[in-house]
């Protein structure tokens, strides 16, 4: 095994259960927002993600938000890189950048299309697709070359993660396309999220590689925000039940209430979830996303690793 | 074929404002198939046009400085009168006029893409002339032109139902579409293959072919 850079991927390597977390910049030139769910993200999960133009959207820099979620709280992350508004120079430049500020894992991302995004008029870049970006990385990583062979001064420390889709139909081509990313020199994955446990599962379990997979989950703040996952992101099951929970916990007219109800509702059915996963596969941690319910994920890993809540 | 749509009548019109006398050269070839620069179409555009129309002329292939030459000699007279071109072509033939006579060339169609033709008025983007075919590992679908995001190791996490995330899922996944084929040829292992970066320098100057 390779030596670890991050302490993400050296908890991976150790066997630990991983948490991750996720912090998208916004279009601000405001930091407190990102420190302060990076602090409260710190103690619950190894290392956070750090979202670049999610949707399409021109939001703050996702390496100068790494770079400073690390330096203001000492919270590791694992920086997006999307294939679609860069080329090959440009990333070159912000891998190296990131290297030298610290940053010591990427994940690569295609990207949602410009068309569905805040500046519609944008040129998609696309200039290496994913596969590719991680072929890049390799090289630099390994043999201290970009992708045209020219050699980099100082080595380059970084890990490099790739996305999956377990709700993907057809499903075969998914998995062939995720094991083709392995094939590139992909060290972790972290899927899209997941409602339906036998979906995690079948995907886990399909995927032919013992590379950690991290099953993405989203517990939601309230039942429209689940209502809109099942109609704006096709393919996404989200079972009836999880939302009618969410709107009888939000039928309490007491706030402090209806809010304890709704975090009950999500600790309960993710806390199942992820022992289900632990329990019957190889899945090696799970990646939380919040989009600004970050308190709920103290609860619901404290509740996986039987830490008594509250 | 090239594919090209007639640009809105007020687009154009605003186009030719202060020009009084208009030549119209059509294109006897793409544009004629597409129905956008034909005799018809020249017709139509001279009626409206009317007492400004100075002359009109279908070329056979206004992209073909040679054909040009042949075809629009025999009425240069016309043209060194006229103060402006109106070229229903695409943008190739219309540089090519504007080059041959040295005129003012006002666009009247835009060029949209290098398309299959399934009937008149349906027509698909095929080719985005790379210049470095790649279809024969793709089961024969173009991933440039037909993946939104010309991947080349797709499917893109948008994929949902073997549609494509770009429109909202409407149109097919390219890469969907790619694996079923390979799968039908029997050669789905080429799937998992890892396409390499592409040499963009190939198409980053304008290009040429001089071959004699
Ligand atoms: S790969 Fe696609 S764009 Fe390139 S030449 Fe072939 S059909 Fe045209
Ligand atoms: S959904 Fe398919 S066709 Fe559309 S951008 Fe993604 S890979 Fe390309």
């Amino acid at each position: 095994m390779k030596s670890a850079y991050s302490d993400f991927m050296k908890a991976l390597n150790d066997g630990k259960f991983v948490f991750t977390g996720e912090i998208e910049p916004k279009k601000t030139t405001r930091l407190e927002g990102i420190i302060g769910a990076a602090k409260t993200l710190k103690s619950h999960v190894v290392a956070c993600n750090v979202t670049d133009n999610p949707r399409a959207r021109a939001y703050l820099s996702s390496l100068v938000a790494s770079y400073v979620i690390q330096k203001e709280t000492g919270l590791e992350t694992i920086c997006h890189m999307t294939v679609r508004d860069r080329n090959r120079l440009a990333l070159i430049s912000d891998l190296l950048g990131a290297s030298a500020l610290g940053i010591r894992n990427v994940l690569v991302i295609s990207g949602d299309h410009t068309t569905g995004g805040d500046n519609p008029g944008a040129m998609p870049v696309y200039d290496l697709d994913s596969t590719q970006f991680v072929q890049m990385v390799r090289g630099m990583v390994d043999r201290g070359i970009d992708l045209n062979g020219n050699a980099i001064e100082g080595e380059v420390r970084l890990h490099v993660g790739v996305v999956g889709n377990p709700n993907a139909d057809p499903l075969e081509v998914e998995v062939c396309k995720v094991e083709r990313k392995i094939n590139a020199g992909a060290e972790f994955i972290q899927t899209q999220i997941v409602f339906d446990v036998d979906k995690a599962k079948r995907f886990v379990k399909e995927l032919n590689s013992s590379v950690p997979i991290l099953i993405g989950i989203f517990p939601c703040k309230s039942h429209r925000i689940a209502e809109f996952i099942v109609n704006k992101i096709p393919g996404i099951y989200v079972p009836r039940e999880y939302i009618e929970g969410l709107k009888s916990a939000e039928s309490f007219s007491n706030a402090t209430e209806s809010r304890n109800k709704i975090d009950t509702v999500n600790i309960d059915y993710f806390s199942e979830l992820i022992k289900e996963l632990k329990r019957t596969t190889r899945t090696a941690g799970i990646h939380i996303m919040t989009m600004g319910y970050e308190s709920i994920v103290g609860k619901i890993t404290d509740r996986v690793m039987e830490k008594v809540t509250r | 074929m090239i594919i090209t749509k007639s640009k809105p009548k007020e687009v154009f019109l605003r186009s030719l404002e202060g020009f009084e006398r208009v030549f119209i050269v059509g294109c006897g070839t793409c544009a004629t198939l597409c129905q956008t620069g034909g005799e018809e179409e020249v017709d139509a555009v001279a009626n409206l046009l009317g007492k400004r129309t100075c002359g009109k002329i279908v070329v056979e292939t206004p992209c073909d400085i040679r054909v040009l030459r042949r075809d629009l000699s025999p009425h240069l007279d016309v043209v060194d009168a006229a103060d402006v071109i109106l070229a229903l072509c695409c943008g190739s033939g219309a540089q090519a006029i504007g080059e041959f006579t040295g005129k003012i060339v006002i666009p009247g169609l835009d060029t949209l893409f290098v398309g299959e033709t399934e009937r008149i008025g349906r027509f698909y983007e095929r080719c985005r002339a790379c210049g470095d075919c790649i279809i024969h590992e793709t089961g024969g679908i173009c991933p440039i032109v037909r993946c939104a995001k010309g991947l080349l190791n797709g499917p893109c996490g948008g994929m949902a139902n073997g549609k494509c995330e770009a429109g909202g899922h409407v149109r097919d996944c390219a890469w969907v579409m790619i694996y079923k084929r390979l799968e039908e040829q029997g050669i789905v292992e080429r799937f998992k293959e890892i396409r390499k970066v592409r040499d963009r320098s190939k198409k980053a100057e304008p290009q040429e072919l001089r071959m004699r």
